[in-house]
């Protein structure tokens, strides 16, 4: 398939399979792609050329199945309002009519909120939490109606090293214990390296999907990105340099 | 004062009011669109005189002012964020207009003072119903779109996800806010719906974190602040808008005393 945003091709031809159950982390540098594929997959971006099919249908007819925690807004934490009720917003939110979460509702929400391991904030003001705790209430929001696919965009930016760990494995245990479907979009694939089934590297409008031993390699990357690049193992660390490339080096940094 | 008809159509028309513009401006106060109200009724004010020019009603020239430029702000959307100068100039047009339309009319200094400040006392029965239909409608559609308003104002890209319209509950609750101005307009001015719409909702989000109780709450309030502005104006024989605009401003002031936890911990 060929995704386009804003007139410009952001992934072109590309085609990947992703089994159900499996946690793939997105990687790639900005702008290529990463949060494209996500509304794509929502169904808010439909492709130029072929075709996405969620567990054999099409996006659309597949979103109450599909948790989603956007990047992190700063706006979030600027409401007044008690994180209980920020949960259970998104209940059924799409319904008209009055915003009564019921007894069914009442109890997605708690077992939502139980699984993230908020039920300590939950009653506090979004004012008066930290970015990792906002953080858990987006995540458990996403968890809200028990989805079988979860996409992450971005959920570690702005937390310190010690919470990305938290969060990872979080989300790991989480999907573990309900066979869920992660994608989880980061710049530094380090924190995930232990928790990830497969790698999803996107770059140059193409993309390369595999075991993080089968990608994360000189030859992989190098020919993805059409610039000699290197892998060098720090210990269990992953540090992926560009090499002497002439055009934008900078661009496939990754923050380590 | 209950043996006076204007007396009981003020405290009527007040409640009618109160209770729109607390429900429709807690709203208001959480998607951070205060300034959207503000601008509404400026507008409103050229809708207003135009129609006392043309021998109408004030009130339906204010409506079909506030309600036009609610569609068509909630279609431009985030096209006016940071627009401030293009949105102050087109409100110090409206203004302009509105002053324009006065001066032809027969410069009566008194139809103006009432557009602009309000005139709660002058209200009488046909106005009364106006507001009541008026009001009934705003609220009914309120509740409509109460749950996809709350779930966009909250987590708008998770509600895009979900097949929400952005545009569509934006747009419908600019317009619910465009008659709640229209009708606040009546009690307090267009100068001063920021009294009725955002203090009281303003004050209800300090006091409590629910958002059941805190509609409630700024319905309360604006509800308490009219009526009693209404009574101490009788007593006191001094403007309704003067003390319901008082009352609001107090009422904020104390709900600032109570901890909150604002300031990130």
């Amino acid at each position: 398939m060929t995704l386009v945003r804003g007139g410009r091709i952001v992934l072109a031809e590309v085609s990947a399979t992703i089994a159900a159950g499996q946690f793939v982390g997105v990687f790639g540098p900005n702008g290529s792609g990463k949060t494209t594929l996500l509304r794509a997959i929502l169904g808010l971006l439909a492709p130029v050329s072929g075709a996405i099919r969620v567990f054999g249908r099409a996006p659309q007819a597949f979103r109450r199945g599909i948790g989603y925690l956007p990047q992190q807004r700063a706006a979030v934490g600027d409401l007044p309002i008690r994180g209980w009720d920020f949960v259970a917003s998104a209940w059924r939110g799409e319904r008209w009519g009055l915003p009564l979460v019921g007894s069914r509702g009442r109890a997605q929400v708690a077992r939502a909120i139980q699984q993230v391991g908020a039920e300590a904030i939950a009653g506090r003001r979004l004012t008066q939490l930290s970015g990792g705790e906002l953080q858990r209430l987006l995540l458990a929001q996403a968890l809200l109606g028990e989805p079988r696919i979860l996409l992450l965009d971005e959920p570690l930016v702005s937390l310190d090293p010690h919470f990305q760990q938290t969060v990872v494995a979080l989300v790991r245990q989480i999907q573990r214990a309900e066979g869920i479907t992660v994608l989880f979009t980061a710049h530094d694939l380090n924190p995930l390296v232990g928790a990830m089934d497969r790698v999803l590297y996107l770059g140059n409008r193409r993309a390369a999907i595999g075991t993080v031993d089968e990608v994360v390699t000189d030859a992989v990357l190098s020919d993805l990105y059409q610039m000699p690049i290197e892998v060098l193992r720090y210990g269990k660390r992953l540090i992926v340099v560009a090499g002497h490339g002439p055009v934008e080096a900078e661009a496939h940094r990754h923050d380590v | 004062m209950f043996e006076y008809d204007f007396m009981r159509t003020a405290f009527a028309a007040g409640a009618v009011v109160a209770v729109v513009a607390g429900a429709v401006g807690f709203f208001l106060v959480l998607r951070n669109l205060t300034f959207a109200g503000h601008a509404l009724s400026h507008v409103g004010f050229a809708g207003a005189t135009g129609a006392v020019l043309l021998g109408l009603d004030p009130l339906w020239g204010l409506l079909a002012f506030t309600l036009a430029a609610a569609v068509a702000m909630g279609c431009l959307g985030d096209r006016l964020r940071n627009r401030d100068v293009a949105v102050g100039i087109v409100l110090s047009l409206a203004l302009g207009l509105g002053v324009l339309f006065l001066y032809l009319y027969t410069t009566s200094a008194s139809e103006a003072t009432a557009i602009l400040f309000g005139n709660l006392l002058g209200v009488d029965i046909a106005k009364l119903w106006s507001l009541v239909a008026l009001g009934a409608a705003t609220l009914a559609t309120l509740a409509a779109i109460a749950r996809p308003l709350l779930f966009v104002s909250l987590a708008p890209e998770m509600a895009e996800a979900k097949g929400v319209s952005l545009r569509l509950v934006g747009v419908l609750f600019l317009a619910i806010v465009a008659v709640a101005v229209a009708e606040a307009a009546q009690i307090v001015g267009v100068l001063l719906v920021f009294a009725l719409m955002v203090a009281p909702a303003a004050a209800a989000q300090r006091l409590s974190a629910r958002l059941g109780l805190g509609v409630a709450l700024a319905v309360a309030l604006a509800l308490a602040e009219t009526w009693s502005g209404t009574a101490l104006a009788y007593a006191t024989d001094l403007p309704p808008t003067f003390w319901i605009v008082l009352l609001s401003c107090l009422a904020y002031l104390a709900s600032l005393a109570k901890p909150t936890g604002l300031a990130r911990a």
